[in-house]
């Protein structure tokens, strides 16, 4: 048992623990230093998991570790947590009780997904998934106000509820015919026995329990309306954490595991891929909320990011985790500025950004570049996210697939523009200058930095991502 | 010589411009217009400085630069000029500096105009000056939000419809041109027909033999992507709107330059990369270049509104342009080279008259005119300079050009370019009947008002006019240096012939 190799773990399940302690000794008029002391915690975190990830690679027999995958997703994971707890500031100022919870609940996902980056065996993997999913559930039906929000909580308790049965259903089907719960078991197991229906059936169910996560097509059905529903900070965590905790699983499971029981689940990935992209930008298309507008472009983005997947080598895998860098940051970016006005943490309707460009040039030009990103234009960086999986997937010889991502992703376009239309064109009815309140531009800030800093220095980055997709595919 | 790093600080000009605008308070305009005439100057003291050092009896790639950026990729920032890239880094230059001028007197958001303007510049400059495929499409890339927010914010009738058409063309042809690179990456990463490493470098790229099915599609998908830039027809159809739409200077810059990416990016990339795909479509680009110059100048000649004739008669003229690419041989690629310098500073100075008359008139509809001469006789005489350019009148660099293309065409397609050389009689029909109606006739007391052209306003006009009348004396000064630099394409298009035919 080497705990040096679950230290940013353990740290972390402690400070959420600690945070509800806290949150019971801080007199009742300061109950805002909680949010203060989570998001400080979340960055003392992120930089111990920089310079101090401890030194063991695996715990408990093999059946977690602590390889270089993991540890980049901890990254992401922390970064992510980090800025929505300050996103979370303003928002969780206006409750009247139960602030302290927020961010400790935010924490307990934070752990979930952790482990289900780390986890090398299916138990490990399942109880990571569904500590990060209960937090998230109540987190969703927060803001007990809003009608809408306690709505969406039902609605993705129900819904993650069905995908957990199918996953668990497809656990054990795989358990069944591999007799072990540890990767390295299943592997050798149904390596050496020949193509099941059994095996296949359940490597299928439990894709479908992921792409339940990560909101691919035809599993997406959940995101828009709790997105819409949800408090803007949580929704940003959804779209962000939720989703790239879904990826760090699927890594392992595509890469590894369901490959030595059949040849044909790269298929699945691939009509995942084309119909997540296909659907999530035509829909994306008429929406008039920027949440669910962003709700559908994620579905796409789903599409974009399983593209690494299907190429299933170490530039496509470099490519996919480059791709979630830019990813949190350009979403978190504009749910930054969703949160930023409006009574429930922002309703999210496009025309409330109207004539932005005379109230709040600052919050424009963030938006601009953060859709740009999703959009794929350059300078920002989404554009050279989108050619290292696109460049993979051609060299692969699926040059049509590639296609398909173009003619979509020019499709995204034109959604984009049109929230870039009500920044910088049309006029709004109240002009009165908006004051972006300090944690939000600061977040900002920092993602129109990085976001832009991907896009026009992308080696540091590049050589980041490539040289962690090589430690994991030898 | 590399010590100077002129090119980069081309590049760079007009974007660290847009970084101080960002910082100079918005409602300081006099502050605002002088940061961004001081970065178009810098800019064109730049080009100029290369133009003059550039070694003429030399010629090929100077200036040469490279700096990794993605090494891991074989993605670098490869620059450098040739005779190809020279005459439109300074047709570029030319134009912002003529186009800081026409927007001299704007008020409306005017530092946020100038950024867009700046930053759209910056990526023209970063597109004629790369030598790395990626990084080229990039910088076409960069430009896409500034032209559609230019034109939707600062344009004129229905902006935000001409705005939306524009960027949903270019990015469509965008998406073609990006499946084409991407498919070169790929062949040219594989061990055994490419180089069996990642590499976008365009001479690396270009020692490759791409096998003939692959330079037929990869060649036909450039033609359709970069064609909508250029605009090929029948990809055409955003330019009228476009262009009509855009603001003054942005016209000038839209018609005179981005236009010209296009070309440029066939020729460099195109013939470059794919000899044999550009051979195997060169009657098609011919046939369909004649359609654009003579059925667009047919179009440009009822348009009732000024500005639609001015943006007709642009595509029409970039027609020769593609009949030069098409023909594939010396004089006309020098042709097509030239016609497109030409042609930028005369849409140019057609597009800064314009916006003068339709400033001071608040219309553009020919017929409201007539007889304008007599109120505006140095308007009408910088008209007159662009109309006979346009028609090719000896003495401007427009027949210099268009003799060039043509003087190359009729070797290759002997029928297509007689069709073609009709379409300059349709110019020189239009041309003068519409400086006939608007500013010939008795004198129209409705714009007594009209104040002629006079200080500030007089820069573009001056210099661009100049620009056009200097070289058609003197062609020389840029012929010799554009054939320096297509001479190499030139040669190994006509060895592949030769091998073909063995």
């Amino acid at each position: 048992m080497d705990f040096s190799s679950i230290r940013v773990e353990l740290l972390a399940a402690l400070f959420s623990l600690g945070l509800l302690v806290f949150g019971l000794l801080v007199p009742k008029g300061r109950k805002d230093h909680t949010g203060v002391v989570a998001t400080l915690g979340f960055l003392a975190l992120l930089i111990v998991s920089f310079v101090a990830p401890g030194s063991g690679t695996s715990f408990s027999g093999g059946r977690y570790l602590n390889d270089q995958l993991a540890l980049f997703f901890k990254h992401v994971f922390l970064a992510a947590a980090f800025l929505i707890s300050l996103m979370s500031l303003r928002f969780t100022s206006r409750l009247a009780e139960s602030r302290s919870e927020f961010f400790s609940l935010l924490s307990f996902s934070v752990v979930g997904m952790m482990m289900l980056g780390s986890s090398n065996d299916f138990l490990t993997l399942y109880i990571g998934l569904e500590l990060m999913t209960l937090p998230l559930v109540l987190l969703t039906a927060w803001d007990k106000a809003n009608g809408a929000s306690t709505e969406a909580g039902a609605k993705y308790v129900l819904l993650s509820a069905v995908s957990s049965a199918v996953l668990l259903f497809g656990l054990s089907l795989l358990f069944g015919a591999a007799g072990s719960l540890t990767y390295s078991e299943v592997i050798r197991a149904l390596a050496a026995s020949s193509p099941d229906p059994l095996v296949v059936t359940g490597g299928i169910m439990v894709l479908a329990g992921f792409a339940f996560k990560i909101a691919a097509v035809p599993f997406h059905m959940w995101s828009p309306d709790i997105y819409e529903g949800a408090p803007a900070p949580v929704a940003a965590f959804l779209a962000v954490g939720s989703k790239a905790a879904g990826f760090a699983a699927l890594v392992r499971l595509l890469l590894f595991v369901l490959p030595s029981a059949s040849a044909s689940y790269p298929l699945v990935v691939i009509s995942l891929s084309a119909l997540s992209m296909v659907v999530g930008n035509l829909i994306a298309l008429p929406q008039t909320n920027l949440k669910r507008l962003l709700a559908w472009s994620s579905i796409s983005h789903a599409g974009y990011m399983l593209l690494g997947l299907v190429a299933a080598s170490r530039a496509g895998l470099g490519a996919l985790l480059y791709y979630t860098i830019l990813y949190l940051f350009a979403n978190v970016g504009i749910f930054a500025a969703i949160s930023s006005f409006g009574p429930a943490a922002g309703t999210g309707e496009i025309a409330a950004f109207r004539g932005m460009w005379k109230r709040s040039p600052f919050m424009a030009a963030s938006l601009l570049v953060c859709l740009l990103s999703l959009a794929g234009i350059p300078p920002a960086a989404g554009f050279l996210g989108k050619f290292y999986l696109l460049a993979e997937t051609a060299r692969q010889g699926r040059l049509w697939l590639a296609v398909v991502a173009l003619v979509m992703s020019v499709v995204s376009i034109s959604y984009y523009i049109s929230v870039v239309k009500a920044l910088l064109m049309e006029k709004a009815e109240d002009e009165s200058p908006i004051r972006v309140p300090f944690p939000q531009a600061a977040i900002m800030a920092v993602s129109v930095l990085i976001t832009i800093g991907m896009g026009v220095f992308p080696a540091p980055f590049t050589t980041w991502t490539q040289s962690v997709a090589a430690a994991v595919i030898k | 010589m590399s010590q100077i790093h002129l090119l980069p600080a081309i590049i760079l000009t007009p974007f660290a411009g847009a970084l101080v605008l960002l910082c100079v308070p918005g409602k300081r305009t006099r502050a605002v217009r002088v940061v961004a005439l001081l970065a178009a100057t810098v800019a064109l003291g730049l080009s100029l400085a290369v133009a003059a050092l550039y070694d003429r009896a030399a010629g090929g790639m100077q200036f040469v630069e490279r700096i990794p950026w993605v090494a891991s990729f074989g993605i670098h920032l490869d620059l450098g000029v040739d005779g190809l890239s020279l005459p439109l880094v300074l047709l570029t230059a030319i134009i912002l500096f003529a186009g800081v001028f026409v927007t001299w007197r704007l008020s409306n958001r005017s530092k946020e105009f100038f950024i867009y303007t700046l930053v759209l510049v910056g990526g023209v400059f970063g597109v004629f000056l790369s030598l790395d495929l990626l990084i080229l499409f990039m910088f076409i890339e960069i430009a896409v939000i500034p032209k559609y927010v230019l034109i939707a914010v600062w344009g004129s009738t229905r902006k935000e419809y001409a705005a939306m058409k524009y960027t949903m063309y270019l990015l469509a042809g965008s998406a073609i041109s990006l499946v084409a690179i991407i498919a070169i990456f790929a062949y040219a990463h594989d061990p055994v027909r490419g180089m069996g490493a990642w590499t976008f470098d365009l001479a690396t790229l270009s020692t490759i033999h791409f096998d003939p099915g692959f330079q037929k599609l990869a060649f036909f998908l450039m033609l359709a992507g970069f064609g909508v830039l250029v605009p090929l027809f029948p990809l055409h159809r955003w330019t009228p709107d476009g262009h009509s739409a855009a603001p003054t200077a942005i016209s000038m810059i839209l018609a005179g330059v981005i236009m010209k990416l296009g070309g440029y990016a066939l020729i460099r990339v195109g013939i470059g990369l794919f000899p044999e795909g550009a051979a195997f479509w060169a009657p098609v680009i011919a046939v369909l270049a004649a359609v654009n110059a003579v059925y667009i100048a047919f179009v440009a000649m009822v348009q009732k509104d000024l500005k639609f004739v001015v943006a007709n008669s642009s595509i029409s003229h970039m027609g020769f342009v593609l009949i030069g690419i098409a023909s594939l041989n010396a004089a006309s690629i020098d042709g097509a080279v030239a016609q497109m310098f030409a042609h930028g500073i005369m849409a140019a100075l057609f597009f800064a008259i314009v916006g003068l008359v339709y400033d001071k008139a608040h219309t553009r509809a020919i017929d409201d005119f007539g007889g304008l001469a007599h109120q505006m006789p140095r308007v009408a005489a910088a008209f007159l300079i662009a109309g006979l350019a346009s028609l090719g009148l000896p003495g401007m660099f427009n027949f210099v050009a268009e003799f060039s293309v043509f003087s190359g065409a009729i070797q290759a397609f002997p029928v297509v370019a007689v069709i073609s050389i009709s379409a300059v009689v349709v110019t020189a029909i239009y041309v003068l009947w519409v400086f006939q109606r608007m500013f010939f006739g008795p004198r129209n007391p409705r714009w007594d008002h009209l104040k002629d052209a006079r200080g500030v306003e007089m820069v573009p006009i001056v210099v661009l006019a100049a620009v056009l009348i200097g070289f058609g004396v003197y062609p020389r000064a840029i012929m010799d240096v554009i054939t320096g630099g297509i001479l190499p394409l030139v040669q190994r298009v006509a060895a592949l012939s030769v091998g073909g035919a063995l």
